[in-house]
């Protein structure tokens, strides 16, 4: 006989003008593993944190075990059995993983009795699920999979029965993802309730027994899991049919265009960041750098868009020398060489989000003609010229005179795509193109790059979705620890193989 | 025996110069390991020392007087609070303002309860704190080393002396020993971890905001009932920002900021003794360059000796709860 252990009844949720959640039903049963799947921004988060007790809902009931409780604060939802693994983890660094665990549940004013009783406890319940902890250790010292599990210790110790996790796997590598997916399994055969928030189709099909789709804020449908398949859920999220394979033509590739040559560089910490990195790329290729965060991929791309300064190495364009460390090409010089760029963090280095749309539409060209004439911006043309791109790239709302903070994810990024593809340059670097973005933006913007390709250019895309590498590139290459540890063909090659490679153990 | 003699005058007076110092440094190690800047260290000092003289004067006990300034600089840092953490305003404008008011309200108060801009009346021997002689001072007095040690160097300071440095230790226990301590200085890493243990983050730096106006408020009584017979106008010349300087020299940690705070306080007995005196070599140094004495070393130690000093990662944000 199934039970429900959380039952929600028309939550209703705003910021500002903004409607996060619309009158949302759910009801979630006892020892299920249940996913939520919808878009980024379809309100899952806003959705769990109001569950969790960390936002108030401005209407609607909240049901643990059948009996109606009032959530003021997170203490109430722990007190409740309701734990959370946020998205951006809730640890304080240089604490320890104990001091991070007991914290607001000491037990005690002055440490001393419960001190070593928690340490004792959590031993056990380490044990008990293999979470494989050092208690001493200090936060910043462990890698993001051990953080994750920090975090579902933290609630298991704090009582949950009910574990709500927030896009667990965004972070991991495909080992990691297997290794979290063992212990939430082990987690449910001990009878916790698990509630996966996901954006990604496979995890729901793998993990979940039931699955709830939101979209824009409203909740769309509740299967269960074997009942459907992925199409039908993208097609929930979306509200309309897409396309998950991306139609992908022969590769006919030509000469080496971009050539990187023994590249070292360090960050502003003097910290080398990139180890003697060889590169080569050809016309018409795409080569996917693939690596966990923080592996040198940000300053590698940095360096080669002329950002940031390399200490050694050089950088070839069409077989000539284009930029070394004695004479560094800045990012202006590389444009005109038919270089483009497409930045990591869109919001800091890719647009001036306070401006409209139309002036981030032509930065970097904006003293070109028929932009400007003798240092003079001709608005009336940048205005006409953006309206047109807007229109090619999708961008919506079509609107050139809105401020750019106020365009979705994924339409700031089309912004930046389109300005940068709109001058036909011969490279192309990408970095982490679609973070962020909903699964439609997704779709045309790979659709885009594929295109570029085709056209003859030579891309390099660096992403941290292994899913986008290998779905998108002709030769993947692997970062790992500032150095190239492996480059491969993308024919059979596994996520599994890459895995490895991007955790450093091969 | 004369240069001995020096010595222990010297450290003396280091004690003594650092008393203020050190208050403050520890009060500021509550505010800022909760997250919230406190730039306000000087405006309060120098409201404790204003409200510990006026209170001591009209009520005739110094204690009285201790008690109506910790009201004082608790009521400043909630005022502090309320701006920064409620409102979350710019942490630092609110503490520039507090010490612009300061400075204008106790002048202003002065010249209008005393007649004399920025001065208060002289406090008679019950109305301000004595100095303190440790038992056996006087028989010790003549024991070498010991008599030294005891007697010119422990005997005879004010009571807030004492309690500076007892105040040391506590803080460490606290911060570091209890639940409260660790509570503390997680609001002031990443208070959205505090939030999610069930923890009120505004409780929690009101709480640290309260600690640090009582223990201001010593540092203010101490220079205008205790080494000083009355407020003076702008009497805590500094020394809020150099408790500061001292508290981020100390990595905002306890027995550090208590070692930099000692230092300064030597720098200072240094220059006072300095004034005047011939040098073997050199000569007679200019006052001024001697009195710079300090300001320099906090600047070229801040600049270049400390190092990296790491502050706790949400200094100076205010917490945004919902986007």
């Amino acid at each position: 006989m199934v039970s429900p252990i959380l039952e929600l009844k028309n939550i209703n949720k705003s910021f500002g003008h903004v409607h996060a959640n619309k009158n949302i039903n759910l009801t979630i049963n006892k020892g299920t593993i249940h996913g939520i799947i919808g878009e980024n921004g379809a309100g899952k988060s806003t959705l769990m944190s109001i569950v969790f007790g960390l936002y108030k809902a401005n209407s609607g009931t909240i049901k643990v075990n059948g009996k109606e409780i009032n959530l003021r604060s997170p203490k109430d939802s722990i007190v409740n059995g309701i734990g959370m693994v946020h998205q951006h983890f809730m640890l304080v660094e240089n604490f320890t993983v104990l001091e991070n665990i007991i914290l607001g549940f000491e037990g005690e004013l002055v440490f001393g009795k419960n001190f070593v009783k928690a340490k004792k406890d959590l031993k056990n319940l380490c044990d008990t699920y293999k979470l494989n902890i050092d208690l001493n250790s200090i936060i910043s010292d462990l890698s993001v999979g051990f953080r994750q599990r920090v975090e579902i210790l933290k609630s298991l110790y704090r009582g949950a029965e009910i574990l709500i996790l927030d896009e667990p796997t965004g972070v991991l590598t495909p080992q990691e993802v297997d290794e979290l997916f063992k212990i939430l399994r082990s987690l449910n055969e001990e009878g916790k309730t698990i509630v996966l928030i996901t954006h990604k189709l496979i995890e729901i099909m793998d993990l979940t027994s039931q699955v709830s789709v939101m979209r824009q804020g409203e909740m769309v449908g509740h299967i269960k899991t074997k009942d459907t398949n992925k199409e039908q859920l993208a097609e929930m999220m979306v509200g309309r049919s897409v396309l998950l394979r991306l139609d992908k033509s022969e590769v006919k590739t030509g000469d080496v265009v971009f050539k990187v040559e023994d590249l070292t560089v360090k960050d502003d910490l003097d910290v080398t960041r990139v180890k003697n990195v060889n590169l080569e790329i050809c016309a018409g290729e795409i080569l996917g750098l693939a690596g966990v965060t923080g592996n040198g991929q940000t300053e590698l791309l940095e360096a080669l868009s002329g950002i940031r300064k390399v200490e050694s190495g050089e950088i070839y364009l069409d077989g000539k020398k284009i930029s070394d460390s004695q004479n560094f090409l800045n990012p202006r010089e590389l444009k005109e060489k038919g270089l483009a760029h497409v930045p990591e963090d869109r919001q800091r280095m890719g647009l001036v989000t306070d401006f409209k749309a139309y002036e981030n539409l032509i930065f970097g060209y904006h003293d070109q003609q028929p932009f400007s004439k003798s240092s003079i911006l001709n608005n009336k043309d940048i205005i006409s010229h953006s309206k047109t791109i807007m229109e090619e790239y999708d961008v919506r709302p079509q609107s050139p005179n809105l401020i750019t903070s106020n365009f979705s994810g994924g339409n700031q990024q089309k912004i930046i795509l389109s300005r940068e593809l709109n001058e036909k340059p011969k490279v192309l670097l990408v970095g982490q193109p679609t973070r962020g973005v909903d699964i439609g933006a997704i779709e045309f913007i790979h659709q885009r790059l594929i295109d570029m390709r085709d056209r003859g250019a030579a891309i390099l895309l660096v992403s941290v979705e292994l899913d986008e590498v290998l779905s998108l590139s002709d030769r993947i290459a692997v970062m790992f620890d500032g150095k190239i540890v492996g480059e491969k063909e993308n024919k059979n090659v596994t996520d599994r193989e890459l895995g490895l490679l991007m955790a450093g153990v091969v | 025996m004369e240069f001995l003699s020096d010595i222990a005058s010297l450290i003396n007076s280091t004690l003594r110069i650092s008393t203020p110092l050190v208050f403050a440094a520890m009060a500021g190690i509550f505010a800022e390991r909760s997250g919230v800047i406190d730039f306000s260290l000087e405006g309060k000092m120098l409201m404790a020392a204003f409200v510990a003289a006026v209170g001591s004067y009209f009520l005739g006990n110094p204690w009285l007087g201790l008690f109506l300034a910790i009201i004082a600089c608790v009521s400043l840092s909630m005022l502090h609070g309320f701006a920064s953490v409620t409102y979350k305003g710019d942490q630092v404008v609110s503490c520039v303002a507090i010490n612009i008011l300061i400075i204008g309200l106790t002048t202003a108060l002065a010249a209008a309860w005393f007649g004399q801009a920025g001065l208060t009346p002289t406090l008679n021997e019950d109305q301000r704190f004595l100095e303190v002689n440790l038992p056996f001072a006087k028989s010790l007095k003549d024991v070498p080393i010991i008599g030294t040690i005891y007697s010119d160097i422990l005997s005879g300071h004010y009571i807030f002396v004492y309690l500076a440095y007892l105040t040391v230790p506590l803080v460490f226990w606290v911060v570091f020993k209890t639940s409260f301590g660790l509570r503390l200085r997680a609001v002031g890493e990443n208070p959205s971890a505090v939030d999610t243990a069930g923890i009120n983050v505004f409780a929690m730096r009101y709480k640290a905001l309260a600690i640090n106006g009582v223990l201001i408020a010593f540092a203010g009584a101490h220079l205008s009932t205790a080494v000083n017979a009355n407020f003076f106008r702008e009497m805590s010349a500094g020394r809020g920002y150099l408790a500061l300087a001292a508290m981020i020299f100390g990595k905002w940690h306890p027995k550090t900021a208590l070692v930099a705070c000692l230092l300064f306080g030597f720098t200072d007995a240094l220059q006072i003794r300095l004034q005047g005196v011939e040098l073997p070599a050199i000569g007679e140094i200019p006052v001024q360059l001697i009195q710079a004495l300090p300001y320099v070393l906090t600047v070229v130690l801040l600049a270049g000796f400390v190092g990296k000093a790491i502050a706790p990662n949400a200094i100076g944000q205010p917490y945004i709860k919902e986007r």
